[in-house]
């Protein structure tokens, strides 16, 4: 089994009383897209977020390519190459969507502090900003400002940021909610291919879409994760049936 | 310096800080509650004073001078809540900032207008005139120490007011949750209005109580404004106690470091060199403890629930 | 050619046509007032940086016009006595050479801004506004209490400081020079905001977790953003202490960073000409209410106040229209 890429180890993070991300350890391995579900208010953007550098964990740790990244900023996660969208959409609503890859594109290359050059006419930006934008179905929405986007365009548009930015493991928080069917069938063919360049650990409400993409789900109830396997055993986990999957229509 | 000297540098510098508490409390209910930065603070604690004198001088009672400060300034601020700062809560900070800016240009220009560029002047009551001793030695003045007490009597009051009535009750439930408090089906245009002309009337008894010690002239309130804004940056946004508490430290360091400094220097570098430098320094300090503070504590000593 | 580059270019020849006819009326007074014109768009077009285009709403920046001012300052009164600045630990010599002092002015500005920035930028919102005018006012009480140039009296500068080839003394060639100035001043606006590091700001302005989630940590840009700021509104402070001959810790008061607030917000924030048009507006109001009433400022006041309620987008929002992005 390959050395996984993102460990997470015994995180903890509480809001006062509320135990958000209780004693949780999972892991994500190269080439696998890793789905985390579980009932609203789980836990689950949280974990994201103690992930991504957003939040501090009250304990625990994280590594990320062999390194602790526990005390590493939001920024410098991002630099390491951990790519995350939000659960709601966070752009910047002003810049076309073009200009939003663009700025990825130029964090990539860690040139934020160059200060003549401009952007607008810089292949350098363009072209690989452009090219992400046409990974993700955007190409002829490029000079669109973000705020005029489609719901679902919008978490188009922060997938294409997390592939500008070149991450080596993806963390995708409900790419597709408030997407249409068509829409979401065509992003579960774009992740299954995506897997192939980096990990994706996934949060996802569209359990077709869960089933059909994850090498392995771990379950988040009340913060704690209850069942880390594969599909077939998630499916049979009697545990999960009654805490979680018992519950869906 | 003599122990009798320290201890009457001590006292202005509680007086000044509970005349800066009047101030900043205010600031911070408004802030608090409603989340706007009120730039024309300063206007309503110069239109309390003026209010005091213009009435002291008219009917000879400071008293009357004082009711007079208190009235005029809850009626402004109730009036320019109502007519136009009530427009601004729900906008941003910037928005906030000009709009308040643009009401000290109006309020200056029109009380110069009213009353002249010539300051006012405005005695201390007679019963509050004299001198008692200090323990140690020394004199020191009756009036200024009346201000400690009403300061100390205002900190009891709010207090009291915030945490046992149903008024305070609605101001915290408005600090905790906006939504919440129109749920409770308070009328919340009210509320607001009641707060701001508290914190307005506050501004004006500081206002007409420092008319006493200062000129009463146009302009007066906007160094006191900024120095209240170090004590709520200190303080902590929002919170009363922190406002109390950085309102002290302020007014002490502030009136201590002018004392002490040039001396401190002058210990090192001579009297005159000493003066120069210690004097410079004395009078950028508070804004060095801010900077400090702020170091350790980025949002103030108290993080109020804003 | 877009309505916004029309208006500008309006609005640029304007500026530049009002001397030249003030000077045909030989109404020197005039040339002077264009020229105050110039010098609060270039300080505001320094503000707008930091305001407009990041957000950053300094009401500290009096701080950094008035130390360019007093560079300013402080050089033409070595230079005309021929003493150096300071003798020890090494001596530095002052110069009556306007681009030294331009340079030392927006270095100095610089300078301060950086440990302002530094500690203010820690915070955001209400707290950054109050903590940007708190240290504007530690400036201001040092200025006041420090009588070595002037004290609370200012400082007068007995002549204008030079710049080879031209006359300085003269107002239409000092006009010149200042509005020379201020074209460099909206380039460097204009090439930082379209630049890859204009671009960062922007996107800490509309979403700071966005910047961040990319790897760019939007202190930084921040910071670097009120430094940059603060430089050209140093810059600006000194040509106004070289206009007026005169400066005075009124430069660095909060009420002067009041009024570089409202001169972006009259014209439009975050647009090119918006401090150009505010500041044009606001001295003709200046010069007209002026005339009028002794109390021009009550007018100032409810204009300003009917602008913020009802007429948000400024002057050049209301002749241009929204501004438009890419």
């Amino acid at each position: 089994m390959a050395e996984p890429l993102l460990q997470i180890r015994n995180l903890k993070k509480s809001f006062g009383a509320l135990r958000a991300t209780n004693d949780v350890s999972i892991d994500l391995r190269p080439g696998e897209v890793h789905a985390l579900i579980g009932p609203n208010g789980a836990g689950k953007s949280t974990l994201m977020h103690l992930i991504s550098g957003f939040l501090k964990p009250d304990a625990g740790e994280i590594l990320f390519d062999g390194q602790d990244i526990t005390g590493i900023d939001m920024p410098g996660r991002a630099r390491l190459g951990l790519g995350r969208t939000f659960q709601i959409s966070s752009l910047a609503p002003d810049f076309s969507a073009l200009r939003n890859v663009m700025l990825a594109v130029q964090a990539r290359q860690g040139s934020s502090f160059r200060f003549i050059r401009p952007v607008r006419s810089d292949p350098s930006l363009i072209e690989p900003a452009m090219a992400a934008l046409e990974r993700t179905g955007l190409g002829a929405r490029a000079q669109i400002p973000a705020a005029e986007l489609s719901h679902g365009e919008r978490r188009q548009l922060e997938i294409a940021i997390a592939l500008a930015l070149g991450a080596k493991a993806f963390l995708f928080d409900e790419p597709m909610a408030g997407m249409g069917p068509e829409s979401s069938k065509t992003l579960t063919t774009f992740l299954d291919r995506l897997r192939r360049e980096a990990p994706v650990l996934l949060i996802e409400h569209d359990m077709d879409a869960v089933f059909a993409l994850a090498d392995r789900i771990s379950v988040l109830v009340y913060g704690s994760v209850i069942a880390t396997g594969t599909v077939e055993e998630i499916r049979r986990n009697a545990d999960v049936r009654s805490a979680y999957l018992g519950d869906m229509p | 310096m003599s122990s009798a000297l320290l201890v009457e540098q001590i006292l202005n510098g509680l007086q000044f800080g509970v005349m800066l508490f009047l101030m900043a409390a205010g600031l911070t209910l408004v802030f608090g509650v409603m989340g706007l930065i009120n730039l024309a603070h300063g206007s309503l604690y110069m239109i309390g004073a003026f209010a005091c004198a213009a009435v002291a001088a008219a009917t000879g009672s400071f008293w009357l001078g004082l009711v007079a400060s208190l009235a005029a300034a809850a009626a402004a601020g109730t009036l320019v809540e109502v007519l136009v700062i009530r427009r601004l809560y729900g906008r941003d900070h910037l928005d906030q900032v000009l709009a308040t800016f643009a009401l000290i240009l109006i309020f200056s220009e029109a009380t110069r207008w009213l009353f002249g560029s010539v300051p006012l002047y405005l005695n201390a009551p007679p019963i509050l005139s004299g001198s008692i001793a200090l323990p140690g030695g020394g004199q020191y003045p009756v009036y200024r120490l009346a201000i400690i007490l009403v300061g100390i009597a205002v900190a009891l009051g709010l207090w009291l007011l915030i945490s046992k009535t149903r008024l305070g009750m609605r101001i915290r439930a408005g600090e905790n949750d906006r939504e919440m408090i129109g749920a409770l089906g308070i009328d919340i245009n009210r509320l607001y209005t009641i707060v701001f002309a508290l914190g307005a009337a506050l501004a004006g008894l500081a206002g007409a109580m420092i008319g006493a010690l200062q000129s009463v002239r146009v302009g007066m309130g906007e160094p006191v404004l900024i120095l209240a804004f170090v004590v709520i940056v200190i303080g902590g946004i929002g919170s009363i106690e922190g406002a109390l508490v950085g309102a002290l430290i302020v007014g002490v360091v502030d009136t201590l470091g002018r004392i002490l400094l040039p001396q401190l220097f002058g210990a090192v570098l001579g009297p005159a060199q000493g003066a120069l430098v210690g004097g410079a320094v004395a009078a950028m300090l508070i804004y060095v403890v801010m900077a400090l503070v702020l170091a350790f504590k980025p949002r103030g000593l108290f993080t109020g629930s804003a | 050619m877009s309505r916004e580059l029309l208006l500008n270019t309006v609005l640029a020849l304007l500026l530049l046509a009002l001397p030249f006819g003030a000077f045909a009326l030989d109404e020197p007074f005039y040339i002077d007032l264009a020229t105050r014109m110039v010098v609060l768009g270039l300080a505001a077009t320094g503000l707008n940086l930091a305001l407009g285009v990041g957000g950053l709403v300094s009401f500290g920046h009096a701080a950094f016009f008035g130390v360019g001012g007093y560079v300013a300052g402080v050089m033409a009164t070595h230079a005309f006595n021929a003493e150096p600045i300071f003798a020890a630990p090494f001596t530095l010599s002052a110069t009556d050479l306007m681009p030294v002092i331009w340079i030392a002015a927006m270095g100095l500005a610089a300078l301060v801004a950086l440990p302002i920035g530094a500690i203010s930028l820690r915070t955001s919102g209400v707290y950054f506004i109050m903590i940007t005018l708190a240290f504007a006012q530690m400036v201001y009480y040092f200025a006041i209490s420090w009588p070595a140039y002037g004290g609370e009296d200012g400082l007068a500068l007995s002549v204008r400081n030079a710049l080879p080839g031209f006359d300085t003394a003269d107002s239409l060639t000092f006009f010149l020079i200042c509005y020379a100035m201020l074209m460099a001043g909206l380039a460097a606006f204009t090439i930082l905001r379209n630049s890859r590091f204009g671009t960062a700001l922007e996107a800490a302005r509309q979403n700071e977790i966005r910047l961040a989630a990319v790897g760019v940590a939007p202190f930084r840009v921040r910071r670097a953003a009120f430094v940059l700021s603060a430089a050209l509104t140093g810059l600006a402070g000194a040509l106004y202490a070289e206009l007026n001959k005169f400066v005075s810790p009124s430069m660095l008061s909060w009420h002067m960073s009041g009024i570089l607030i409202v001169l972006v917000i009259l014209g439009g924030v975050g647009r090119l000409f918006g401090p150009v048009a505010g500041a044009m507006l606001y001295v003709f109001l200046e010069f007209v209410l002026g005339g009028l009433t002794e109390r021009w400022q009550l007018f100032l006041g409810l204009i300003l106040l009917g602008v913020v309620l009802f007429a948000r987008g400024g002057l050049v929002g209301l002749l241009a229209g929204k501004p438009r992005h890419g």
